[in-house]
């Protein structure tokens, strides 16, 4: 299927269809070191991980080397991502998030980028349908972000995506610190409903 | 031990954290806590869903000019990493009691903290935040009993306890346990009367380091009668 796609222009994102074939190409990049995966994945999402990049300043020539840095590290740690853990695109936001945090804040990346940490606290082994239920979080985090009202969905991007802490955040929108958690708080509580019969 | 934990952040705190956008002193306070908590690992790890999903919607930016980007060409494989030699501890953290980011960054285990007395009975330990951030970050060892001052001052506030406990009117908060403080609060927490209290403490302003010396200058200063009382009720709790 790789082979027939490959000429194709590059497809708008689709979230089912994309996704797997996110996590096919990080495991073909994993084990069998394919160039050809690298590329589509990069094509993908380079000018993304670019634009997130240039949210928080980046000018474009940073946010392209950062691009370009984040994917490599996708490809010279392949070997860290499981697909059982986690999903691709979650692998590849950790990367980028704390690239981010790194180069453009200049401070310390104090969160975990893969999840050995996670397994070392974990007292059992994962479920062999774990990579099945990540695949129906994904899907119900997307279903729960859409249906977010305006206000809280704002605030998630801004955090997640323009990389601003809650105080600048406030000052952004011009709210109460106070009003700003409590957005966010609503905004978990319904992903957190959308997840609960799946722990 | 993980089961043990009672007191975890705020949502709002683990999102920001997630997001990648939570101040670097209060990003170290939840690194060392999810490293001793299983429950807040799993939660980051569906809110690390969140930035994956909005990721994966951004907007892509073309390159300055228009053209596609140039496509790296990757690096011949890099060796094969050996096998970890030996297995990890079971906790994720060190032998030596300090949670394994905290020990890995700071390179300290819980007896080699450098302390330095600030007064009788309260001992602490800054600890480095990158140039131009805001804020504190410091080790901090109360003697058993003896009262913890703590703040709001219009600041967010972590402490993660690491040894022993403390008590407030809230409950009692003991190792791995996270007080996640509402900006606004103000109370009075009690280091325990026999272990005493070893504990992270960090904070978004550096404002609060006046509140905290005002506070431990007032408990030891002309005000005896307040710290008297809170001593009193220190012992007898």
């Amino acid at each position: 299927m790789f082979a027939a796609s490959i000429d194709q222009p590059m497809a708008r994102w689709s979230p089912g269809g994309a996704r797997t074939r996110m996590s096919e190409l990080l495991s073909r990049i994993a084990r069998e070191r394919s160039d050809d995966a690298f590329r589509r994945l990069f094509e993908e999402f380079a000018p993304r991980i670019r634009g997130y990049m240039m949210r928080q300043g980046a000018d474009g020539a940073t946010a392209e080397e950062l691009a370009q840095e984040t994917l490599l590290t996708v490809w010279n740690k392949a070997g860290l991502y499981s697909a059982g853990k986690g999903t691709s695109t979650t692998w590849i936001f950790r990367i980028a998030r704390n690239l981010r945090i790194d180069r453009l804040r200049k401070e310390v990346a104090w969160q975990e980028l893969s999840e050995e940490h996670a397994e070392t606290v974990a007292s059992e082994e994962p479920a062999p349908d774990e990579a099945l239920s990540r695949r129906q979080r994904e899907v119900r985090v997307r279903a729960a972000l859409d249906g977010l009202p305006p206000d809280q969905r704002e605030v998630v991007v801004l955090a997640f995506i323009d990389g601003l802490s809650q105080n600048e955040i406030a000052k952004r929108l011009s709210l109460p610190l106070g009003t700003v958690k409590s957005r966010v708080r609503l905004a978990y509580q319904k992903v957190r409903d959308a997840l609960r019969d799946l722990s | 031990m993980s089961t043990t934990i009672t007191r975890h952040p705020e949502a709002d705190t683990l999102m920001s954290y997630a997001a990648g956008s939570l101040p670097e002193p209060l990003a170290a306070a939840m690194a060392a806590h999810a490293a001793m908590c299983r429950h807040c690992c799993s939660e980051l790890r569906d809110m690390e869903l969140i930035g994956a999903t909005l990721l994966a919607e951004a907007a892509a930016h073309d390159t300055q000019d228009g053209k596609v980007a140039a496509i790296p060409t990757p690096p011949p494989p890099p060796p094969v990493a050996p096998a970890r030699s030996e297995p990890l501890p079971a906790a994720a953290e060190t032998a030596a009691g300090l949670p394994e980011p905290l020990a890995r960054r700071c390179c300290l285990t819980l007896d080699s903290i450098p302390w330095k007395r600030l007064l009788p009975g309260v001992w602490h330990h800054h600890l480095p935040l990158s140039p131009g951030v805001r804020g504190d970050l410091r080790l901090v060892r109360i003697a058993p009993g003896r009262k913890l001052p703590t703040h709001g001052h219009g600041a967010s506030e972590l402490t993660l306890v690491l040894d022993g406990a403390f008590a407030d009117e809230v409950g009692v908060y003991g190792r791995g346990d996270i007080q996640d403080i509402d900006y606004r609060t103000e109370h009075q927490p009690v280091a325990d009367r026999k272990l005493g209290c070893i504990c992270l403490i960090a904070c978004d302003r550096s404002l609060r380091f006046k509140g905290w010396l005002g506070l431990l200058l007032r408990l030891f200063g002309p005000r005896r009668r307040s710290d008297g009382r809170g001593r009193a009720q220190a012992a007898t709790s």
